[in-house]
Order: C-alpha cells, then structure tokens, then sequence
C-alpha cells in the first residue's frame, strides 16, 4: 500500500515532474557538480558524493556568482545529469534565472509539514502550474 | 509579449522576468532605462544568447558589456590563441553584437559609458556595478544575473521587487570606520572585511576621513560584493541617500555596529596574499583602472625599466587608454616594458594559458580571489609596492 499526501507550494517556474527526492541542508552551487554524473564535488557539502541527475532535488537555496551557477546548470542540463524539478526556500535571480532557460521545474513555500514528512529516496510528483506537491510513501 | 507576438527570443526573455516576479512576490513589472550585462565567454553565455537570436530577439535598451579579453594584442606579443578559446571568443563576439549588446567590454560603465542619474530604474549584473550604481549614482538595481540582465534589455521591463523599491534600501548595520584610508587600496581592504562581518544586511559607513574618489569607491563597492554579497552601501554625507544617519537607516535604529579597525585591515591583507619572493608579472586594473590610475602608474614608470622576465600589465577600457595614448602615459608604460591592454578582464582563460603555475602581484584583492582558482597565486600589496616589485622582479 502507498500512503500519498499533498501540500501547497509556491510556483516559481512552471513544468512537472516526478521522481526520487534528494535533500540537502546546504545550499548548492551547481558548478561544483560533475556533469558526466552529476555529482556533487564540493568539499565539505552535505551531498558531496551524491549525483542529482534525475533526481527531484530539495535544498534551501541556490549559491555562486552568476556566471558559475549559470553555466554548472547549463552542463548537467547538457549531458542530462540534471535535476528533474528543484524545491527550494530562498529563491535568487540566478537560480530562478537558470531554472528557467533549462526547463527545469522550481517551486517554493512548501507547506513546512512537508519537510518534516519527506526523507530522501522517497517518491515525488511536482506540478508547479498546480502548485502542489504529492508525497508517495511506501507503507509496508 | 509572453505570448509570443514579438517572437519566441522576447517571449522567452518575458518568462524569466516573469519567474523572477514569482519568486519576489513582484506586484508589476516596471521600465528599465539603462542595462549592463556581464557576460563572459563561458559556453553557456554564448548558447543563451543564440537561442534568443534565433528566437528573433534584440535589445530594445542596449546595454553595455563586462571585459573578455584582446586576443588580438596578445597574439601581436607572440602568445599563440589555442583554436577552441578563438572559435569561442568569435561567437561571443558576434552574438553579443547581433542581438544589440554595446561592445564597451569595460566593467565601470557607471564611471563613463554608461552613467544613470539618480533614481533611474535600471539592470546592472556585474557586481562591482551593482554596487556603484545603488550606492554611488542613487540609481536603483537589483543583484542581477547576466542572464536576467539581457532579458531586461530585451523586454525593457524588470519585475519591482529588491532594491527598486525605497523601503528595501535603508541601511541596517552601522560600520564604524576607525581604520585609516590612504588609497583606494585601503578601500579594497575596508570592502572586503566589512563584507565578511556584514553578511547580507545593509552596511552604513561611517567615519571616512575625507571625500573618496571614484576610484576608492569602485573598490569598495567591488570588494564587497566579492568578499559577500552586499548589492548597496550608505556613506553617511558622501553617498546621495544618506545626507545623514537617521535618514540612511530610515529612521529606524541599526540592527548591529560593527567597528573596522586598522588591524583589521592588516589581518585580512596578510589572509589574502601570497608570501612576498619572486614575482613574474604584475596586473592593475580589476575593476578597470581609470585615467587617474594609469597616470599614477606612468609616473612611478617613467624612465625606468621594468625587470627582465616579469611582465606588466594594466587593464582598462578602450576609451581610457586611447586617452592614455593621448595623454602620452602609454608611450611612458610601453618603453618601460608594460603594457594597456583594453576590453580584458584577469580572469580570463587567456591568463590561465600564459601564467599557469606562476606568481604575480596585483593591488586587487579581487583579481587574487577569483584565479587562484585556476594555477595563478598572487601577492597583493599597494599599487606603488607592486611598481617596485615589478622593476626589482620581486618583493
């Protein structure tokens, strides 16, 4: 049995997507993330190791000078390590702007019991035109 | 224009403005009157803006660029151009020229190609400029991206939200200056520790001893949006929104006092150079030097002769050194064995080639931060220090 919840979140870039969540507490900058397998190289990261290729990826916020971030999201979105839809807190004009010309779903203001509901590998449905959220929770 | 009816390059530069309104809670989108976009040669620079090309694209508020660099002069030196970087640096070249981009290639457009009044709405990306601008001028930018930059030269339009609104431009940290501020590299170091102390909230200085420069506010502003992420400063009966205290912080009391001290100042100079020892070129000019600047470095230049094997180099914009040609500073510099190299930014690939593993000395904190990254360490000392270094060859 699957147990599904939903919750209101904030649309910031519109697109759906779904997949196995990936959570970070620490902000991401996505040049420091290998595009051949999209993972993350920074040292000291909360992720550092993991790959965010297809993954719905849920992070506080986005880091890095605009020219960086730009073009990390730019190679993972090229060699398709990209994440599939980005939840995040804090939004900011490069991220935001990324986002967009990548076609990459990005939505904020989750509902804060979210996050105490979520755990990484879990299942996610995002539709940001909606702006919802579907939690699917594998009951055993 | 979100539809469609002026193309899919205006509609897809609509959607980002659109987004960013999303993201900031923006009420409406408002006109812009003067952009700057920073671009640099990065392969996703270019393919962005070929897309909007191809999408029929061009900029209705033409806007000024950031540096890349003068392959031209370097090959005229005998450096070879490796053909990837030159395939690359052509289609920057042609794409930013096609869709309306000013190719001023210069990072202080807000000091001569590109000056807004005071008030005037606008799109700046390049963070030095982002400061200025707020700051110095009273114009009112938020921290754009290159990207959401050219999309406000394109659209004419940034959603108001940030900075373009007055009750998000009132200081909240009082930054009490105790330190003393002899040259603008006093400023650099002054903006890089405040920077680290302030985080994200509004800095008011107070304490400057005397009226600064252009120059020593070009390096302040860019050294604090190196060191952090701090988009505008007050300077309490220097800069145009703070004819006093009580007015910068809106009447409101200061969150914090910070104090910067001169040791301070010492702490982080010693954090951010290299040991002093050998030297094999010396880089002036991040941000880009101004006339003022080359002229004080002729003078320390003329008629001596720099030291065998170490290269010097002073970067600037196109209009400053035709003038410095004028003014017969370049003469002086080139027979000292220097160079004024226009439209060139020191992190640049170029750099990276010719200087791989090697040691300069710079008076940018700004320029060491950002290649270190790439094989390149720097000493960083005061402007006449680096003079001295670049004629004994070291320091």
């Amino acid at each position: 049995m699957n147990r599904e919840q939903t919750f209101k979140c904030h649309k910031i870039c519109s697109g759906n997507a779904e997949g196995k969540t990936l959570i970070s507490e620490d902000d991401i900058c996505f040049y420091l993330a290998d595009p051949k397998n999209g993972k993350i190289i920074e040292k000291n990261h909360a992720l550092k190791g993991k790959s965010v290729a297809g993954r719905i990826l849920i992070f506080p916020s986005g880091k890095g000078s605009s020219v960086v971030q730009g073009d990390g999201l730019y190679m993972l979105k090229k060699c398709e390590t990209a994440p599939r839809a980005m939840i995040i807190q804090h939004p900011d004009t490069v991220l935001v702007t990324g986002a967009i010309i990548m076609k990459i779903p990005l939505v904020d203001g989750v509902e804060k019991r979210f996050y105490s509901e979520v755990e990484n590998g879990d299942f996610v449905r995002v539709d940001a035109d909606q702006g919802l959220i579907t939690l699917i929770k594998k009951e055993d | 224009m979100l539809e469609g009816k002026f193309g899919e390059g205006v509609a897809e530069a609509m959607r980002i403005q659109v987004a960013l309104g999303e993201a900031f809670n923006a009420e409406r989108m408002v006109e812009v009157s003067r952009t700057h976009v920073a671009f640099g040669v990065m392969e996703s620079d270019v393919w962005f803006v070929d897309m909007l090309l191809k999408g029929g694209a061009s900029c209705r508020v033409p806007p000024t660029s950031n540096p890349i660099y003068d392959e031209k002069y370097l090959s005229k030196i005998g450096q070879r151009a490796v053909k990837a970087d030159s395939l690359l640096l052509q289609s920057a070249h042609n794409a930013y020229k096609k869709i309306g981009i000013n190719l001023t290639y210069n990072c202080t457009p807000y000091l001569e190609a590109n000056v807004p009044r005071f008030g005037e709405i606008t799109a700046y990306s390049e963070s030095s400029a982002t400061v200025y601008v707020n700051s110095v001028c009273g114009a009112k930018t938020n921290r754009e991206s290159a990207n959401s930059a050219l999309a406000a030269a394109i659209t004419g339009r940034v959603p108001l939200y940030g900075l373009l609104l007055d009750k998000n431009r009132k200081g909240e940290t009082l930054v009490s200056v105790e330190a003393t501020l002899r040259d603008d590299f006093d400023y650099h170091l002054l903006g890089y520790s405040a920077s680290k102390k302030i985080g994200f909230r509004m800095p008011v200085f107070t304490g400057i001893p005397s009226r600064p420069s252009p120059e020593e506010l070009t390096s302040l502003g860019a050294q604090l949006n190196t060191g952090g992420a701090v988009s505008m400063f007050h300077m309490v009966g220097v800069t145009p929104e703070a004819p006093d205290l009580e007015t910068a912080f809106g009447g409101r009391s200061p969150a914090e006092t910070l104090t910067v001290t001169d040791a301070d100042l010492q702490k982080l100079h010693q954090s951010i150079s290299r040991k002093d020892g050998k030297i094999d070129f010396a880089m002036f000019g991040c941000p880009h030097y101004s006339l003022n600047q080359v002229r004080n470095v002729a003078r320390l230049l003329e008629g001596k002769r720099i030291r065998k094997n170490v290269e010097l180099w002073v970067l600037t914009s196109v209009h400053t050194r035709e003038l410095a040609r004028r003014m017969g500073y370049l003469g002086i510099i080139e027979r000292a064995g220097g160079h004024i190299m226009a439209d060139t930014c020191p992190d640049m690939p170029c750099w990276y080639r010719r200087y791989d593993g090697k040691v300069g000395i710079t008076d940018s904190p700004k320029a060491a931060y950002y290649t270190v990254r790439r094989g390149i360490d720097y000493i960083v000392k005061r402007m006449p220090e680096c003079i001295e270094a670049a004629l004994k060859g070291g320091c």
